[in-house]
């Protein structure tokens, strides 16, 4: 029998379940997390019943009504208003059933096919209660199934009934008692040809403003009965609705659950103590180091200056150092990233040893530096990228995160955000482009954009090596404390200037009221490993696509450039410095005077620095990939063993041996510019698609000037302590300026209103 | 009394919902209208936003949006 194909949308609260629900019934990993609005565009996939019989599955964003606020919402009720799916599932979180059946009460005004999923009643049974699903049943006047999305339970029976109600039409009836009012509201709409009149004709009665643009003409017909009528219908029909519900949900539920004050669960003790007025901000903090520490110390246990642990681990074999050196023992993610280089300079060795033949050096060059040397000074800091990362999704998944939303929101008022844009700023420590795809649950286009441009600012996972790596040398040859604090402080500086920005924005270009914040705080739950499993493969994969597509391509453009003059003569590793690739190094050199990496550090191999500016635009993995190339190229191929400190060291001696001065001000310059600068083609990319019109241009302007004044700042800073009484300075005058000016705006916009 | 007025620990009930615009309208949504009961969980680091138990979830919102709610302290 032929059929035309089935759409099903899930539909229901933000944090309920349907990306999860979504992800067990298609075989999908899409993203989940353990906040209000993690799921901001729709997506699709399909659900299999048998061999030859499927139905297409849609996944809206969350949203608590019809009414929507933020564009992402808008999303999800124009769905089901314009592409008419067959079928609604909508999804409700049975621990939390009042506030989400409050949503149901108005799809069931819709004329199209519904079927409630009660979702999480595995939970619900732990606490000891049970739902009374015939009474829910016969009271909402639809079809109700349990369901578990997570434990993969009840999804058959859901589909099939979805499968059957998709078959029946329906037509929307109401919760609300029955008022004049309210039909003859109905029959404006319906007078207009309209279906799901009763829906239009509520949401005209609430003002609904989506409303008033679709159908002007009812709507201004159901304004001036709203007018004779005189009452706070508004508040009447949200009131009503949850009367209703309350009254099933006593019906429905079997046992009543404890009260509140009985019961202190674990989770509210965990949430007493991580959101304690006096100790939550410096859990956080410590929490922040803690991980860093983990990920990043090559000094894990202090051990160094003890003189327990002596010498280097396997010396002279492939494994050299892979748990401690120097007297001090890796932390776990050192440890990770010393096993991938050992096997990467393993392989490179063996791989130059079949080039021996002296006509085929070019070509070992090509293969060993070149392909090889880019691609293993991005793989190798996989590892420790993902390890990070999955710490981040714990911290995530668990409902700290959204907590951290609460505890920061009266720090991020004073700067004029909500604490709600915190959430997409963690996440661009991840990567910017989800992170500024999340924007979109935020209240206003000024929150967006301000949010939007300093996303960059939280270092992302493909700016980790390049912090890494120079913090290494940092530590290593300049005596700067350990590199850990060396990439803390990197972040901490990155934040410092994104709340600088935020602040500049909102007294200048961006003012507005703060937005309010009304947010759900999810309860706490263990991070689940399958979610934890699915982040860190994305991730992995991610990075995996991206070192093997636009990075390797821009390796072969690179030693291409590095090993050939203008006149297509081929150079050896000793002559790269008369390549193109240097030339065009040598001619943006200056700009970075100011910056500490620019005119001082000679021409020999000064530009090295410079060009990493350019390759970085395309992907910053390649400002790492860059240097390990080139110091590659310095110290002979025999020689490199693949870890990005040492080519970064090699670079800054041979700038040392040829003449020019490097300081250590200049190298945490170097890194803070990577910060701050134009993010990579991808971000820059998504920040277009999702700035409004003609803000772009002002974006990246914001970005160049940014990076360019802020490194300079922290050059000069690191080099000569006194001139951080002059940034102070300057940075106070500025506010000062700033404030006036934001007064004086403030008054002219009053008088204005008075008028 | 007003909301923002309420002690950490206390229970109260709604008695309006007021605000205007947008605010009023998702505060409605989200399940405050006459005769809730809400319970004030915690005050954030600053004493702001505030975290109340509505209708069996946690919500958190400022002072501010608070300042709108009028309630009845339960004994």
């Amino acid at each position: 029998m032929e059929q035309k194909k089935l759409t099903a949308a899930l539909f229901g609260n933000p944090n309920c379940g349907k990306t999860t629900l979504f992800n067990s019934l298609t075989g999908s990993r899409a993203y989940v997390g353990n906040w209000p609005g993690v799921t901001v565009e729709k997506r699709s996939g399909t659900y299999r019943f048998s061999k030859d019989s499927e139905m297409d599955i849609v996944d809206l964003p969350g949203i608590y009504s019809l009414s929507p606020y933020t564009p992402e919402e808008v999303v999800a009720r124009n769905f089901i208003i314009d592409e008419h799916p067959d079928v609604v599932i909508n999804v409700v979180d049975a621990t939390n059933l009042e506030r989400n059946l409050y949503m149901s009460t108005q799809v069931l005004e819709m004329d199209v096919p519904l079927v409630i999923a009660l979702n999480m009643v595995d939970v619900l049974e732990k606490e000891g209660r049970k739902l009374d699903v015939k009474a829910l049943e016969e009271r909402l006047g639809v079809k109700v199934v349990l369901i578990s999305a997570l434990r993969e339970k009840g999804l058959k029976e859901l589909m099939e009934a979805a499968r059957d109600a998709a078959l029946s039409p329906r037509k929307g009836h109401s919760v609300l008692p029955e008022k004049e009012i309210y039909s003859k509201a109905e029959k404006a709409y319906e007078a207009a040809g309209l279906s799901s009149p009763f829906f239009h004709a509520v949401k005209a009665l609430e003002k609904d403003e989506l409303e008033a643009k679709a159908n002007p003409l009812p709507y201004e017909e159901v304004q001036k009965l709203a007018q004779e009528d005189g009452s706070d219908l508004e508040a009447a029909i949200a009131d009503e609705r949850y009367a209703f519900i309350e009254k099933l949900c006593k019906e429905a539920t079997k046992r009543k659950r404890q009260k509140e004050s009985e019961k202190l669960s674990l989770s509210d003790k965990v949430d007493k103590v991580l959101t304690n007025r006096w100790a939550g901000i410096p859990i956080f903090i410590v929490l922040l180091f803690v991980i860093f520490h983990l990920v990043f110390s090559e000094d894990f246990l202090y051990l160094s200056y003890s003189g327990l642990i002596q010498g280097t681990f396997a010396e002279g074999t492939m494994w050299e150092g892979l748990f401690y050196a120097d007297g001090a023992i890796m932390s776990p993610g050192v440890i990770l990233a010393n096993f991938v280089n050992c096997l990467t300079g393993g392989l490179s060795t063996l791989v130059s040893g079949w080039f021996t033949d002296p006509s085929l050096v070019p070509l070992q060059g090509f293969i060993v530096d070149g392909v090889l040397g880019g691609l293993f000074a991005v793989i190798g800091f996989i590892p420790q990228i993902l390890f990070l990362f999955f710490f981040f999704s714990i911290l995530e998944d668990s409902g700290y995160m959204a907590r951290v939303a609460f505890i920061f929101d009266r720090v991020f008022r004073k700067f004029g955000l909500s604490g709600r844009a915190f959430l997409p700023m963690i996440m661009g420590f991840g990567c910017s482009v989800p992170a500024m795809i999340n924007t979109r649950s935020l209240n206003t286009e000024k929150e967006r954009i301000q949010t939007i441009r300093v996303i960059p600012f939280f270092s992302c996972m493909a700016k980790a090596p390049i912090l890494a790596a120079v913090a290494g040398v940092l530590a290593a040859d300049f005596g700067w404390a350990a590199s850990d604090l060396v990439a803390l402080l990197v972040y901490v500086a990155g934040i410092g200037v994104a709340i600088i920005s935020i602040i500049a924005m909102h007294l200048t270009t961006m003012r507005e009221k703060v937005p309010p914040f009304i947010m759900e705080l999810p309860s706490y739950h263990l991070p689940q490993p399958r979610a934890l499993a699915i982040h860190i493969y994305d991730k992995g994969k991610h990075f995996l696509k991206k070192a093997f597509t636009i990075i390797f391509l821009t390796t072969i453009a690179v030693w291409v450039l590095s090993h050939f003059r203008w006149d297509y003569t081929y150079l050896e590793n000793n002559q790269i410095g008369e390549s193109i690739l240097a030339d065009i190094g040598r001619l943006i050199q200056p700009l970075f005077t100011p910056l500490g990496f620019g005119y001082q550090l000679g021409t020999a191999w000064g530009w090295a620095f410079a060009v990493t500016a350019i390759t970085g635009l395309i992907a910053k993995e390649n400002v790492i990939m860059t240097m390990g190339y080139l110091g590659a190229a310095i110290l002979g191929t025999a020689e490199f063993a693949g870890s990005d400190v040492e080519a970064v060291e090699a670079i800054v001696q041979a700038v040392s041996l040829s003449g020019g001065t490097i300081t250590s001000g200049a190298l945490f310059a170097f890194i803070m510019f990577n910060v701050l600068t134009i993010p990579c083609f991808a971000a820059v990319a998504t920040a277009h698609a999702e700035l409004p019109k003609g803000k772009m241009g002002w974006t990246i302007l914001f970005w160049l000037l940014v990076s360019y004044v802020g490194g300079t700042a922290f050059f000069l800073m690191c080099d000569y302590p006194w001139t951080i009484a002059i940034v102070v300075l300057l940075l106070a005058g500025f506010f000062t300026f700033a404030y006036f000016y934001n007064k004086k705006k403030s008054l002219e916009e009053k008088m204005k209103g008075a008028d | 009394m007003l909301l923002d007025e309420l002690k950490v620990g206390a229970t109260a009930s709604v008695i309006k919902t007021g605000g205007e615009g947008r605010v009023r309208r998702h505060l409605l949504d989200m399940g405050i209208t006459p005769g809730a009961e809400i319970y004030l969980r915690k005050r954030a680091p600053f004493g702001d936003p505030i975290e109340i138990t509505i209708r069996g979830y946690e919500l958190s919102l400022r002072k501010d949006e608070a300042h709108c709610i009028e309630v009845e302290e339960k004994a």
